[in-house]
């Protein structure tokens, strides 16, 4: 039988821009994927109890607010809190270069940017999830 | 894991053992053997109806009341999966952010994975687990159905189907399926015009069926502006009473199980045939119409 991959895609934090957590989704679904899309204005709490409950492969955040340096080490915390840490934990979104070493210093594995074909994400994601 | 050890309040457990019964994996019986001697105390509500008929917001709603009764509520919710691709997209989580983080509250996605009918197949698995582990209410959501996706009545103690205003004339209201299933019926957004006629076509639809000792009342209520959920609640309430004073609850539940043992036994019928040596071969004389179809599965069925 096909095991899917469990994506959780989540926007953490107070911006109001979904549309590119809402292309990744659609293009995780088309890769095979199940994805489960937990909306805007996500706390890290509600973000990792979401993903434990739905025993995700993959955490993919989406956040253009600027305040990735705050809320991802946050979450990477409550997962290793949470004896989730095995779960694969990536980012996209507007994220300064100079901003990605300390993000993947907290368990973030991969930071997607701007312009970043789907594919590249997906391929990420696939090699990756520990299964 | 020690799955009899296995609390509400382990989160984490909870969501792996689901993991491997919907997948099937290595050892997932044994899930069963440790759990099922402490299942039967939940009560399943059955959620259905068409898309966008508020279903996710109903549940929200209805399991916020519960845990203001102290309940542990375990909620599945079922969204489509893609025939071509396996993939899906599974949002009924937007509409219950605020349960996400409830100690109260575990809520479970599902992809329909290529089961018919509005539900997945591991839909019964995923109740047995929550329900040994301590679930006082289950709530099954089901995808949005159209008119024949009446699994859900199989998997349920009580049905509540979910309408709104619009859909259609009367004659909608008459056909068979998935209007005869439900227990409590709910026209949702009944701040929209056309509620209390949609209201008065179920009742008269009702009217005509054959008698039975309990007559599913027709209630209006809006999820989002949170009207006439208590009088969701309390008909909840009224027919799971009336179901234990009658038996109609054992009953039902037997009918159930049986359902679940059929679907097991389905299971491992299929993935025996697929093992065997002969099923490519036969299944190349069916192509090539050298055998038909009763003779090809007689043939593989003797060599199980």
């Amino acid at each position: 039988m096909e095991k899917p991959i469990r994506v959780l895609v989540g926007k953490p934090g107070l911006d109001g821009h979904d549309r590119g957590a809402k292309v990744i989704a659609r293009a995780l679904r088309d890769a095979g994927m199940e994805v489960i899309y937990t909306g805007l204005r996500q706390t890290p709490e509600q973000i990792v109890q979401a993903a434990i409950q739905e025993d995700v492969d993959c955490v993919a955040v989406s956040i253009l607010s600027g305040a990735h340096n705050t809320l991802l080490p946050k979450i990477n915390q409550l997962l290793i809190d949470g004896d989730a840490a095995d779960i694969l934990f990536v980012a996209g979104g507007v994220i300064p270069e100079a901003d990605i070493q300390f993000l993947k210093d907290n368990g973030v594995k991969a930071v997607f940017t701007p312009g970043t074909p789907t594919t590249v994400s997906i391929d990420f994601i696939k090699e990756n999830v520990k299964r | 894991m020690n799955y009899k050890e296995v609390t509400w309040k382990n989160k984490r457990q909870i969501g792996r053992m689901i993991t491997m019964v919907e997948n099937a994996v290595e050892g997932h019986e044994e899930v069963f053997e440790a759990l099922y001697e402490k299942t039967g105390s939940a009560y399943v509500i059955g959620i259905t109806g068409p898309p966008g008929a508020g279903k996710s917001s109903l549940t929200d709603i209805l399991a916020r009341s519960f845990i203001s009764r102290d309940k542990n509520v375990g909620i599945i919710a079922i969204d489509p999966t893609s025939p071509f691709t396996g993939g899906s997209i599974l949002g009924d989580r937007i509409r219950m952010n605020e349960l996400s983080t409830d100690p109260r509250v575990f809520i479970r996605s599902m992809g329909s994975r290529g089961q018919l009918g509005g539900l997945s197949a591991a839909t019964s698995s995923a109740v047995q687990i929550l329900d040994a582990v301590g679930a006082d209410i289950i709530i099954i959501e089901t995808v949005g159905v159209g008119q024949s996706e009446v699994e859900i009545v199989k998997h349920a103690d009580s049905i509540l189907m979910v309408m709104v205003p619009g859909l259609g004339d009367d004659i909608q209201a008459m056909k068979a399926g998935i209007m005869e299933i439900g227990d409590i019926f709910v026209i949702n957004k009944s701040d929209l015009p056309g509620a209390n006629k949609t209201k008065i076509e179920v009742e008269a639809m009702l009217s005509f069926m054959p008698k039975k000792s309990w007559r599913p009342p027709v209630l209006l209520a809006s999820a989002t502006k949170e009207e006439g959920i208590e009088e969701v609640v309390d008909a909840l309430e009224s027919h799971r009473a009336f179901q234990e004073e009658d038996g109609l609850l054992f009953e039902r539940r037997k009918r159930n199980l049986n359902e679940l043992l059929f679907e097991i036994l389905q299971d491992k019928l299929f993935r025996q045939v697929k093992k065997l040596e002969d099923y490519p071969l036969v299944l190349e004389e069916l192509t090539e119409k050298t055998i038909d179809p009763y003779a090809a599965a007689n043939q593989l069925f003797e060599k199980i």
